[in-house]
């Protein structure tokens, strides 16, 4: 047939950026400097005790914030390492009978109080940062293992035969074809995880882990209001911050032509 | 691939020999292919057609492998396959699914380039073939090559879908119904470009397809399957729609034999009218002349490569002043290759007493006017009768 008959020929190359949503990515930035902004005025205008002044000092502000982050990064990192791997290797052939079993245990990590499972395995593994990460892991991981498992069972299994057909390997239709077309539903899993890390990690202070947590705590114990409202405001910006990283990077990462 | 000419026919594919191939699932107690051999001469198109769920699909899965055989051998020309890598076997063999099975997330380009990708070739040399395929299958690789999948027609993606699995010059094509999610129309065209390219290359292609029209067009040779992938008949279309081998067989052809005649005559066997041809942008008068010269009343105009534009009447060219190059695109085109029945039903749907065909490369070869097809049933049908 030629194409000068074919009706369709002029199907419109549909813009292929247009669809990022730019404007609405833009509002949660510009709402968590506003409220950052609000709280730099107004500490270093507020009067201060001795015992607010020091934590809230910016140094050493800077550095809780800092302890924090070290928290959520490396736990966000054992949670990659472990769940997305973990994840495509429960879709593949004869390991997709242990799913159940996995998902199982995945989903008691996060369905048991997360602070019960920090106590529980500071008892364990002792006090301090590392059963702190083991704990953030066990907590977290879930929301990545589904998503990875979920984005994968969601590509056309006609793609994959389609692959397998012309002579790709199963590792390269895992690659090239599977991976890619499973990114979008992955990276949301990667966003819930690590905002449920960074609020969670306000329990490690319980086990001596640092972070955030030790404002609020210390605000609570000694009555002191202004502690309690700058941790809790402080990690609330963060996750808010994280999670916008994680949706301009999903917006970013998403395969174009889907 | 080495081509070799045979009764002025280019085959570039090699033979398939079936050896007791068979299928068994664990737990089932009749194996899904029942010993099955069968043999596909070079550059052959043979269609698998039977009930659903006869093994005609699992069958042409084992042939790429995509199925493991249970039993049997598998030959490519002398080469007994069955054992090989199957990767490597199937970057040999051209593989088409229904819609083409095209990456959506990949540009047509990148999924035409596959295969020689994987193969090794250079960067150059891929861009250069993926241009000729997608010239190959009608689509023009400036507009097309850096489009997603999604951004085309159905017709179009099956398409590509077809030059994806000629990238790498495969002996072998398979196609698993490739044309079953198409409208009616896109279907014929897409046929008669498979038959136009298959007539350039000459692959060995073996069809799979619940519709045996499309396998009378389409097919050198038909072979009808029954339960177990039971061959029940394996024949050229008009052997088996004069004489069934079986009630089976007269069943699945179905009552209307005599009119399935229709789509054993091809547009290439009647005598096609060689109209006045004009080319866009030539001075109209001389065309108008021409055309009354040889007493027309309407003139084909055609591109610069002879592929028909529109087909205004003289009355309508001598209002202008040079030959317009406007595109009709409601002007009904059929191939050479195409059944009587096809261009039957491209005169309808464009409600026009008449076809423009066209021949190799989509030049225009000729017209066939209504009372042809007409003719040809009215002998057809006293042939029957007498």
């Amino acid at each position: 047939m030629t194409a000068a008959v074919d009706p369709a020929v002029d199907v419109e190359p549909g813009g292929r950026r247009s669809g990022v949503p730019w404007r609405a990515l833009a509002l949660q930035p510009v709402l968590v400097l506003v409220a950052l902004g609000a709280f730099a005025v107004w500490r270093s205008g507020a009067e201060l005790t001795d015992a607010e002044a020091r934590p809230l000092g910016w140094g050493a502000l800077g550095g809780t914030v800092v302890d924090h982050l070290e928290l959520v990064a490396v736990a966000a990192v054992v949670v990659l390492v472990v769940g997305i791997p973990l994840g495509v290797l429960l879709t593949r052939g004869p390991f997709r009978r242990a799913t159940p079993l996995v998902l199982g245990v995945a989903n008691t990590g996060q369905a048991a109080p997360a602070i019960g499972l920090f106590v529980l395995l500071a008892t364990w593994l002792g006090f301090g940062f590392r059963s702190a990460v083991v704990a953030l892991v066990l907590y977290s991981v879930l929301p990545v293992l589904r998503n990875t498992m979920v984005g994968l069972q969601g590509v056309d299994a006609r793609l994959v035969e389609a692959g397998r057909g012309m002579g790709m390997s199963a590792l390269s239709v895992l690659l090239r074809v599977e991976l890619p077309l499973a990114v979008p539903v992955m990276l949301s899993g990667v966003r819930t995880a690590l905002v449920l890390l960074v609020g969670t990690a306000t329990l490690a202070t319980f086990i001596d882990g640092g972070g955030l947590g030790l404002l609020i705590t210390t605000g609570i114990n000694l009555n002191l209001d202004s502690l309690l409202y700058s941790g809790a405001l402080l990690v609330a910006l963060l996750a808010l911050a994280v999670d916008w990283v994680g949706r301009v990077v999903e917006t970013l990462a998403r395969p174009k032509g889907l | 691939m080495s081509e070799t000419v045979t009764d002025q026919r280019t085959v570039s594919g090699v033979s398939i020999r079936l050896e007791g191939v068979t299928k068994r699932y664990p737990g089932q107690r009749t194996p899904a292919v029942d010993s099955v051999d069968l043999e596909i001469a070079a550059g052959e198109t043979v269609m698998f057609v039977g009930p659903s769920g006869c093994g005609k699909t699992t069958l042409l899965k084992m042939l790429n492998r995509l199925i493991e055989p249970s039993g049997g051998k598998i030959f490519l020309g002398d080469e007994d396959v069955t054992g090989q890598d199957p990767d490597r076997l199937r970057r040999r063999i051209g593989y088409v699914i229904q819609a083409g099975g095209l990456f959506p997330h990949m540009t047509v380009g990148t999924n035409v380039g596959l295969v020689p990708g994987m193969l090794g070739w250079d960067r150059a040399r891929i861009a250069e073939r993926t241009d000729e395929l997608l010239d190959l299958v009608g689509l023009d690789p400036e507009v097309y090559r850096d489009r997603y999948p999604k951004e085309l027609s159905g017709g179009q993606q099956q398409r590509v879908g077809v030059a994806r699995a000629l990238a790498a010059d495969p002996p072998v094509l398979l196609m698993d119904e490739p044309f079953g999610a198409v409208d009616p129309i896109t279907r014929q065209r897409l046929q008669d470009e498979l038959l136009r390219i298959q007539e350039e290359l000459g692959k060995t292609i073996v069809f799979v397809t619940h519709d045996f029209d499309e396998a009378v067009k389409l097919g050198d040779k038909i072979v009808v399957f029954d339960v177990g992938a039971r061959v029940v008949q394996y024949d050229t279309p008009e052997a088996i729609l004069a004489e069934p081998a079986e009630d089976y067989v007269a069943d699945f052809v179905g009552a209307g034999a005599t009119l399935k005649q229709l789509t054993l005559t091809r547009v290439s066997d009647t005598e096609l009218h060689t109209p006045v041809t004009a080319a866009v942008g030539e001075d109209s008068a001389a065309v108008v002349a021409r055309a009354e010269e040889a007493g027309e009343r309407y003139v084909v105009v055609v591109d610069g490569r002879g592929r028909p534009v529109s087909w205004p009447s003289v009355a309508e060219l001598s209002r202008t002043t040079s030959v317009p190059g406007t595109r009709d695109d409601r002007l009904p085109v059929v191939g050479l290759r195409s059944t009587l029945n096809d261009a039957l039903d491209t005169m309808l749907a464009a409600s026009q007493g008449g076809v423009v065909v066209t021949g190799r490369r989509d030049a225009v070869a000729g017209v066939l006017v209504v009372e042809q097809v007409m003719a040809a049933i009215q002998s057809t049908r006293s042939e029957v009768r007498g």
